[in-house]
């Protein structure tokens, strides 16, 4: 994780404070709609390719309505896709059986069922950014809490996001102090070891800090948010509308149907 | 080793989603009951301790490589198993949904594979009783070290049956152990190196931030027998389900394969020896390997289905595929600039 990556949390954070039509619906009706769209989409077959396409509307519709940039969760995502695609990208070499012939060209299963993993990595990884940028964090966990989260976990959730920030931050500071003084040479084992040892002390202290003028405060081991939760009539027709269209185009190919219809296939 | 929602399937993502969650439950009922007040700001604060010190890299010699502490054996030796466990479990919630690191289908299998092993089995069955009350010396130092690499090598072994159940990648369970479980072996020992240097460090720095082991101790064996328990169960009806549910299918696709008499054509060794070559070699040493030996794997599927999507290699119903997805995907991305439009005026 770097440097970049730590800003980039807090942009996360900014986005889900925000206030657009998708942001005040209730976060549970979210959350089991973004369900809905990840089983959907990891429930075809394998070699499924022209039948995902329809999912897309999803996330973009998120996101357009909770205006939130297609870039930076477009960015996000190249981050994160070594590792799926590390392990898809043995199925073109393993897989050479011709499935589909495009112009003359034979393309493998293989080849179909790496683009099919592709499509699936951005699609699932795609709706859950989404899901969080116009959530925010304590919204989405006072919605999974009322769902039956554990108590404690949402809380633990919370805090951990809360120190998150300050945490890095004091790595940040001694990783400096610490690069300042050692003229470019790389960390050695025993300075990393004593720093980690530090880091972690300094940590605690902080915990206890913190807790105790949380204590001050009045926490009871509960966290309040602002926009109480409430399902509404919006709410219901979010999640029916979704989870109808997931079931629609889990069922039909519906850009089949259209390429169909656009190249006189027949249907 | 974050597995990603794109290479599990629902009945594997499910399973594990129910193991987790069960256990996480459980875990919360415990902490709970025994929850003294500094425990709450203590989980939250070593949460966020894991991703900062991942940020910190030391310089591994010669190799010219560079490692970091992963963070789970220190978590149950600082806050016991139960709380560990909801820690690594937040932790990775947390990597899922802000930094695209895992998945949310695939969290269930992530957190057993990295909460499960170190909390519940590394820790109070390996670490604890090599390590007992010593502060410090060889004892502190060998329990850590297998403690980190026992850990390690149970989620990676976990990572590959998962994936393999899923039957998304096409990469074989041979193929996948033996790449995983070496590199893993590696990170282990680093793992256990740097947890065992931490915990040395705080031991002389500043002994009560460490645990009674006392405590702990009375509590473990009670644990170690419901986890056992728990684990066997969980493993023996996870594993089973998520097998019916996932050769069913297979097998099914199977038979018809074979129908069409589509199975055996061997091109898809010769190609595969080429392509991964480097593999081979690890590989060609163990005795009677081939890759047509996939017994162990929902593999039958893999090479030779036809799949009911694409009945035959028509260039017409493959265009009109092809034509009708890329127009849905401009579809799509049209609705959601027409919905941006609206919402910004």
């Amino acid at each position: 994780m770097s440097f970049g990556h730590y800003i980039e949390v807090g942009r996360m954070d900014e986005l889900g404070r925000m206030d657009s039509p998708v942001h005040r619906l209730d976060a549970r009706v979210k959350a089991l709609a973004t369900l809905a769209f990840i089983v959907a989409v990891m429930s075809f077959p394998r070699y499924e390719l022209s039948a995902l396409m329809p999912f897309f509307l999803y996330p973009f519709a998120l996101m357009a309505a909770g205006n939130i940039p297609f870039g930076y969760i477009l960015r996000k995502l190249l981050i994160a896709s070594p590792f799926a695609l590390a392990v898809g990208i043995f199925n073109p070499f393993l897989d050479r059986q011709v499935v589909m012939s495009l112009g003359g060209h034979g393309i493998s299963g293989g080849w179909l069922s790496f683009a099919s993993i592709a499509v699936r990595f951005a699609l699932t990884v795609g709706a859950a950014l989404a899901l969080v940028a116009c959530t925010g964090i304590h919204r989405l966990c006072a919605g999974l809490e009322r769902m039956g989260l554990p108590k404690v976990f949402a809380v633990q959730l919370q805090l951990l996001y809360r120190y998150l920030f300050v945490i890095t931050g004091e790595g940040l500071r001694m990783m400096r102090g610490v690069e300042l003084r050692s003229m470019g040479r790389p960390l050695r084992f025993r300075t990393y070891a004593s720093l980690v040892g530090h880091l972690l002390l300094r940590s605690m202290d902080r915990a206890q800090r913190v807790y105790q003028a949380m204590v001050a405060r009045g926490f009871d081991g509960r966290i309040r948010v602002m926009r109480p939760a409430g399902v509404g009539g919006r709410d219901i027709a979010f999640l029916v509308g979704w989870v109808a269209f997931f079931v629609v185009a889990r069922l039909w190919n519906l850009a089949d149907g259209l390429g169909r219809i656009f190249t006189g296939a027949g249907l | 080793m974050h597995m990603a929602d794109a290479l599990v399937s629902p009945a594997v993502g499910g399973t594990m989603w129910a193991a987790s969650a069960g256990l996480m439950a459980w875990c919360a009922r415990k902490v709970r009951r025994a929850l003294d007040d500094r425990m709450i700001p203590m989980m939250g604060v070593l949460g966020a301790f894991i991703f900062a010190e991942q940020m910190i890299n030391f310089s591994i010699p010669v190799t010219g490589s560079s490692g970091h502490l992963g963070g789970g054996m220190i978590l149950a030796i600082l806050l016991g198993p139960y709380a560990a466990f909801l820690v690594i479990a937040s932790v990775l919630t947390v990597q899922a949904l802000f930094f695209a690191d895992g998945g949310l289908l695939a969290l269930g299998c992530n957190i057993f594979n990295l909460g499960v092993f170190p909390a519940f089995i590394a820790y109070p069955l390996i670490y604890r009783p090599v390590v007992r009350d010593a502060q410090g010396g060889p004892r502190l130092w060998i329990g850590a070290m297998l403690a980190a690499v026992a850990g390690l090598q149970l989620g990676a072994f976990g990572v590959v049956m998962e994936t393999t159940l899923s039957g998304i990648t096409d990469l074989p369970f041979r193929t996948f152990v033996l790449l995983m479980q070496p590199i893993h072996l590696a990170i282990g020992v680093v793992e256990g190196l740097v947890t065992a240097t931490v915990v040395s460090f705080v031991l002389r720095a500043r002994p009560a931030a460490m645990p009674e082991p006392v405590a702990m101790g009375r509590d473990a064996g009670g644990l170690r027998r419901v986890m056992v328990g728990l684990l066997v169960a969980a493993v023996i009806v996870g594993g089973g389900v998520s097998w019916l549910a996932s050769t069913h299918p297979d097998g099914l696709e199977w038979a018809m394969a074979k129908m069409n008499g589509n199975v055996g054509s061997g091109a898809p060794r010769d190609g595969v020896h080429q392509a991964l070559a480097g593999v081979q070699e690890k590989t060609a040493i163990l005795p009677g390997y081939a890759f047509k030996s996939k017994a162990d794997a929902p593999r039958p599927e893999a090479s030779a289905t036809p799949p009911g999507q694409w009945p035959a290699v028509s260039a017409g119903t493959s265009v009109a595929g092809l034509v009708g997805g890329l127009m849905t995907l401009f579809l799509a991305g049209l609705i959601g600039y027409g919905l941006k439009r609206r919402a910004a005026s």
